[in-house]
């Protein structure tokens, strides 16, 4: 185990990728020269060479589809979307050919790639540089969709994104970049599709991922601290496939729960996850699930205004309160709960 | 500040009364606190805080009837009269660009919710659970959002579903029987059709000055035609009538020949009393969910057996899947029969807003002088307990008349 960050485990891990298989190679905006926006390709032009680390054109829909090409030749391109707003100019790449090539060729041609991109609001980028529109693509069939929230996940689901024969839309976060974890030393790929419980708890099941699966556990954590609750955290990792049995399995236990997402209400994953619930674990409800999401507005850039618009821990914590109350469970600040 | 406003607690509701108010100016509120209780027309609702604060103000006192969405308290919470754009916190309106008004994103009530709809609103864990371990909800108060019957609450209730009593449990009673280490009381909660009950009939028999006029029907040509309909309904497959459909619809026609019986007083302050075009005839029901008053509207319009079928339909839901609201609203009249439990006469309690309830005991064989001679007929005894603020000795004993009338010449029933 060694401490890092997320982005230094997210570097190392393409490092290491491209060491281990000559086909993997790099695609994006800055990425070379200037070493990516966010600093997650530093050093790799300088060690692997234009072949394998490529700056593009501002041209999303080109070099997304270029990589679309390569990765049906044999290539394992991972291409960087300077942020998950910009993927809008490649969603025709993304939709109607990497989701789509495999199953409309009778399984010809395989579309192996990543596409790396951060969501995340609250850096004050305005509206349209601050979106969570991971929802599109977790639309979509043909694609995978995964959304580490740790240093440790994002080691294991970018090993797993990259040797993955289908294409792979790879979720970070701009909050989580210089957030530190332990991890793991060894080269073990994680099974794309599964969610991890993060905290194991009987009083209620709060869901999340991304940054809101990191929220999720520090306000669990604190709420043991000072209401002795005892909240189980689930952590998707995977919006598609969408691991439903450990989702269910937490709330047959607890019996409520809370959803938490950075992107909107109506529609959002949130409203997936809940209708599972209702679907999986309807005779062990005991309150209605409800979901903490962002203000229905685009994103202000006044940061009051962004700050208003955003789930608070707050927000969260008021939630889990209500859902509580709705059960009954009485909150002790004093002593240890029943 | 936060506006509290009267809610919604039925789709038909459009005004309610504070039972109860559980908190004074002043309080502290915390999310989940028991408010005040709320009664619609024919339930009582507890009212929970969604947010937390101070009690400011209470603006509507117990005991007042307000419209839907009047403003009946205010909450404290530290912000100011310009409250903080709605919470992202799950609502079913989308958050509005600007500022929305707290009272919209506050949402009171998690949910109209509908006790009567469904009989009881429980959480699906609890159905579950009532399921499996046979559990009757009736009798359990709920404690959740909009009195949601809880996990929580089975675990409260838990004793009450044991038949054996706990040895020598410590009870609350200070002066009561006698308790010994075997045999003592205990609590059953009241329901929330119990309490309703206990609160209306309680009401009215403090404040209606009720008056009783008792007859009785020779009613042997009744019985007969009962027994022939119900031959020739039987041969077209048709559901058979009961003495009480033929009650119904005897009720009906006598409220239409004495239509100041079918009147409520308003209250001491109306200079006039409301006199009803339509007759909608209560029928009360000792259902498996409690004493329940299911209504036949336009009774007067309407068969015997259109009455029977209509009667029977709503008696069976009454203990099955419960009635709601509405099909338990508007009544101009009430019949409450316990002659099938052998009882010869009985007076029952007004049901307000109506002016008049009839209680009818069972029809049995008597012996009776017809001309000069004895004969066995079947005879029924039927009591009017009558609001005397608007219905006097004389016209209670006219509408008896009436019924008598209708009752021992049954054929002007059927056509």
């Amino acid at each position: 185990m060694t401490l890092m960050s997320y982005r230094q485990a997210l570097h190392d891990t393409l490092r290491s990728e491209m060491l281990r298989d000559e086909n993997v190679m790099l695609m994006g905006e800055e990425i070379g020269v200037f070493e990516g926006s966010y600093k997650i390709t530093a050093g790799l032009l300088a060690e692997f060479g234009e072949k394998r680390v490529r700056d593009t054109p501002i041209a999303e829909e080109g070099f997304t589809g270029a990589a679309i090409g390569a990765a049906m030749l044999g290539l394992r391109p991972v291409v960087e979307l300077m942020t998950i707003n910009f993927s809008l100019i490649a969603i025709d790449q993304i939709v109607n050919h990497a989701a789509k090539i495999y199953g409309m060729f009778g399984g010809q041609a395989k579309v192996p790639m990543v596409i790396r991109t951060p969501g995340g609001g609250g850096q004050q980028l305005g509206a349209t540089h601050s979106q969570n529109i991971e929802l599109y693509y977790a639309f979509v069939p043909g694609l995978k969709v995964v959304a580490p929230s740790t240093p440790a996940d994002a080691k294991a689901l970018m090993l797993a994104a990259i040797r993955d024969d289908d294409p792979v839309l790879f979720l970070e976060n701009l909050a989580l970049y210089n957030t530190k974890g332990e991890v793991p030393d060894h080269d073990e790929p994680a099974v794309i599709g599964k969610a991890k419980v993060t905290r194991e708890g009987s009083h209620l099941t709060l869901i999340g991922y991304s940054r809101m699966a990191y929220v999720a556990k520090k306000i669990a954590d604190q709420l043991a601290d000072t209401d002795h609750l005892d909240i189980e955290v689930v952590d998707l990792c995977s919006l598609r496939p969408l691991d439903r049995e450990t989702i269910i399995n937490s709330v047959k236990k607890t019996s409520c729960a809370v959803v938490v997402e950075d992107d909107w209400l109506t529609y959002g994953i949130g409203a997936e996850v809940a209708a599972t619930i209702s679907d999986g674990a309807f005779d062990y409800l005991d309150a209605p699930v409800r979901r903490v999401a962002m203000a229905e507005v685009p994103m202000p850039y006044a940061k009051s205004l962004e700050t208003a618009a955003l789930p608070s821990e707050d927000d969260i914590i008021q939630a889990i309160y209500q859902t509580l109350d709705a059960i009954g469970h009485r909150r002790s600040k004093t002593g240890p709960h029943d | 500040m936060i506006d509290i406003t009267m809610p919604r607690l039925s789709d038909t509701m459009e005004e309610g009364t504070i039972a109860t108010w559980h908190k004074k100016v002043g309080d502290t509120i915390k999310v989940g606190d028991l408010l005040c209780e709320i009664e619609s027309d024919k339930a009582t609702m507890e009212y929970e805080a969604y947010e937390a604060g101070t009690l400011a103000e209470i603006v509507v006192p117990a005991g007042e009837l307000v419209a839907i969405g009047t403003l009946i308290a205010r909450v404290d919470n530290g912000k100011g009269d310009a409250p903080k754009a709605a919470a992202p916190v799950a609502t079913p309106e989308p958050v509005a660009a600007t500022p929305a008004p707290a009272p919209a994103a506050v949402a009171p009530v998690a949910a109209p919710v509908e006790h009567d709809a469904v009989g009881v609103v429980a959480s699906p864990l609890v159905r579950r659970l009532a399921r499996e371990q046979s559990l009757d909800l009736s009798s359990v108060r709920g404690t959740g959002p909009g009195g949601r019957i809880i996990r929580a609450d089975l675990d409260k209730a838990a004793p009450a579903h044991v038949t054996e009593t706990p040895r020598g449990a410590a009870l609350p009673m200070t002066s009561g029987p006698l308790v010994d280490e075997k045999r003592g009381s205990s609590e059953i909660p009241f329901t929330p059709v119990r309490r309703v009950i206990a609160r209306r009939l309680g009401d009215s028999a403090r404040s209606i000055p009720h008056f009783y006029v008792t007859a009785s029907a020779d009613a042997e040509a009744l019985v007969t035609l009962r027994a022939e309909l119900n031959e020739q309904l039987a041969a077209l497959g048709r559901p058979k009538v009961s003495i009480n459909d033929l009650l119904i619809r005897a009720c009906a026609l006598a409220l239409r020949e004495h239509p100041l019986v079918n009147a409520s007083y308003v209250s001491d302050s109306s200079p006039t009393m409301l006199v009803h075009d339509r007759v909608n005839i209560g029928v009360a029901v000792a259902s498996n969910n409690g004493l329940v008053v299911p209504v036949l509207v336009d009774a007067d319009h309407k068969t015997v057996s259109e009455l029977g079928a209509e009667a029977k339909e709503l008696i069976t839901q009454a203990s099955t899947k419960g009635l709601s609201i509405d099909q338990m609203s508007g009544g101009t009249f009430t019949i409450s029969n316990l002659g099938m439990f052998g009882v010869e006469e009985f007076t029952a309690i007004i049901n307000p807003p109506e002016g008049a309830i009839l209680a009818v005991g069972g029809t049995k064989k008597e012996a009776v002088v017809v001309g000069d001679e004895i004969a066995i007929h079947h005879v029924m005894r039927y009591t009017l307990s009558a609001d005397h603020r608007i219905i006097d000795g004389a016209l209670a004993a006219q509408f008896l008349q009436t019924l008598t009338r209708l009752i021992e010449n049954p054929l002007s029933l059927i056509i």
